[in-house]
């Protein structure tokens, strides 16, 4: 093949693509922030023994599990709005697909972490007199924490990741900015190659971060 | 002297879905009393010794800790308020096979939990009171390890230090050596049997028979899910009257030397 490559047209508007960059890890980091609030109420309604809370939570994480993360982000921007008659920007919309996607998941993240306690800790702690939520906040999260840590971080390089679909609203993020940049150059072979390789610095130097954070909140093993 | 029991088990039954544990037990211990539970595996003592903390919910039956029935009436049905659990749960300590170290806690914070979460003492109250019960089982040295960094029989000895530290009107041991390597077993009945020596109420369910006769005041031999005989050491580990007894305890002495 005889293609001549050329960076030049693409380079020029890099400023383009770095603001790309900016709003996918500004609109990554709002979602898992939210997701994980959103994780925290669903695995308590999850754990919880009454069925009429606990039925709810299940329904909402398996729907999250059993269906294309861009139908998400679809009915968030089309088809919300025409149920509340209201108009959602793309990036409300996009926030809103995301922190729920990863609410469910991490929901089933936190619930993995506390059922892999062994009942010997519960009863170690009850056997004290502490109270449940004593013996949650004390000895059963802390320890679960640490087995969270692994495929918490895993799923928020999926989330990541899965920010990219939020071009399809037309938000600003890296592979929308992209498809401008593409538009204006006719470059395709050098646009999606840069970002590629922004992607992957960006999840690079993220996992770098993750691992340092791991190894902190597993000291005790 | 105070002959009022301190706990009394009446009509107590277990089942497990449709296996059927414990067949009606009544039972009581007063203030001082050492009683040894001994039986095959399967037999239901730790299962027993668990529903007597509510380890296990109760199928049938009543407990009494200090003359008060545990347990609401409410339509007709017992329920269990937590709050009182906890109280119970407080007062009848507990010692556990596998010792149930909180493992992301050194030594000194095991011991501390309790007296800081449940008891509600200061820091400084607490860290007293560790410091004191972990010189007893002779840790002093090990304040600041990892549970996971002992050996299994210095962990059962936090383990004790933890549970005296609430100060218990009842300790409850489930087979406190059944886990430990041979060698190890001594350290942890030494400290069980300084605990005899200071005149505490205890409950004791184990293996080790010849231990039983020397700490128990009472030994019951449980089987089928009934106390099947219950006794002073003498009668029951020597001078055993029912047969199934005679055949446990001929299992036990068949490689004596």
């Amino acid at each position: 093949m005889d293609y001549s490559w050329d960076f030049g047209p693409v380079l020029s508007r890099f400023d383009m693509l770095a603001l790309g960059l900016l709003n996918t890890v500004k609109i990554a980091m709002v979602s898992i922030v939210l997701g994980i609030i959103v994780g925290l109420v669903l695995v308590m309604m999850r754990l919880s023994p009454r069925k009429w809370l606990a039925w709810p939570a299940a329904v909402f994480i398996e729907f999250y599990r059993n269906t294309p993360p861009i139908v998400h982000f679809f009915w968030f921007f089309y088809a919300l709005p025409v149920l509340l008659a209201i108009s959602l920007n793309p990036y409300v919309a996009a926030v809103l697909a995301l922190s729920t996607q990863s609410g469910a998941f991490y929901a089933e993240v936190f619930r993995g972490g506390i059922v892999s306690i062994e009942r010997g800790q519960w009863e170690g702690g009850k056997a004290l007199g502490m109270t449940h939520s004593a013996l949650m906040t004390r000895v059963i999260v802390p320890q679960a924490i640490s087995r969270m840590v692994p495929p918490f971080i895993e799923r928020s390089f999926e989330l990541l990741k899965t920010t990219a679909l939020a071009s399809t609203l037309a938000y600003a993020d890296l592979l929308y900015q992209a498809m401008l940049v593409n538009s204006e150059t006719f470059r395709p072979l050098e646009v999606y190659t840069t970002i590629a390789l922004m992607y992957l610095v960006l999840l690079v130097t993220a996992s770098q971060l993750a691992r340092m954070a791991e190894t902190r909140l597993t000291a005790y093993q | 002297m105070n002959t009022q029991p301190i706990l009394e088990v009446k009509g107590l039954h277990k089942s497990f879905a449709d296996h059927h544990v414990l067949k009606g037990i009544d039972f009581s211990v007063k203030p001082g009393e050492r009683v040894a539970i001994i039986g095959g595996s399967g037999s239901g003592k730790s299962t027993f010794l668990r529903c007597l903390n509510f380890m296990e919910t109760l199928s049938e039956g009543e407990i009494w800790v200090d003359n008060e029935r545990i347990g609401v009436e409410k339509n007709g049905r017992i329920t269990y308020p937590e709050k009182q659990l906890c109280s119970v749960r407080e007062r009848l300590g507990m010692v556990f096979q596998q010792f149930n170290l909180f493992p992301h806690m050194t030594v000194l914070q095991n011991v501390m939990e309790g007296l800081i979460t449940v008891k509600g003492y200061t820091k400084q109250d607490a860290h007293a009171v560790a410091v004191r019960e972990l010189a007893k089982v002779g840790l002093s040295e090990k304040h600041d390890a990892w549970p996971g960094r002992l050996s299994g029989g210095q962990q059962q000895r936090v383990a004790i230090a933890r549970a005296l530290s609430m100060e218990p009107e009842v300790l409850l041991f489930d087979e406190p050596t059944s886990s430990l390597d041979p060698e190890l077993v001594g350290e942890v009945l030494r400290v069980i049997n300084q605990l005899a020596e200071e005149g505490r109420t205890m409950l004791l369910v184990t293996h080790e028979l010849g231990f039983a006769y020397h700490f128990a005041t009472k030994v019951i031999f449980l089987a089928d899910g009934v106390f099947h005989e219950v006794g002073t050491p003498d009668e029951v580990l020597k001078n055993p009257k029912k047969p199934r007894t005679q055949e446990f305890l001929r299992r036990f002495s068949e490689f004596a030397f």
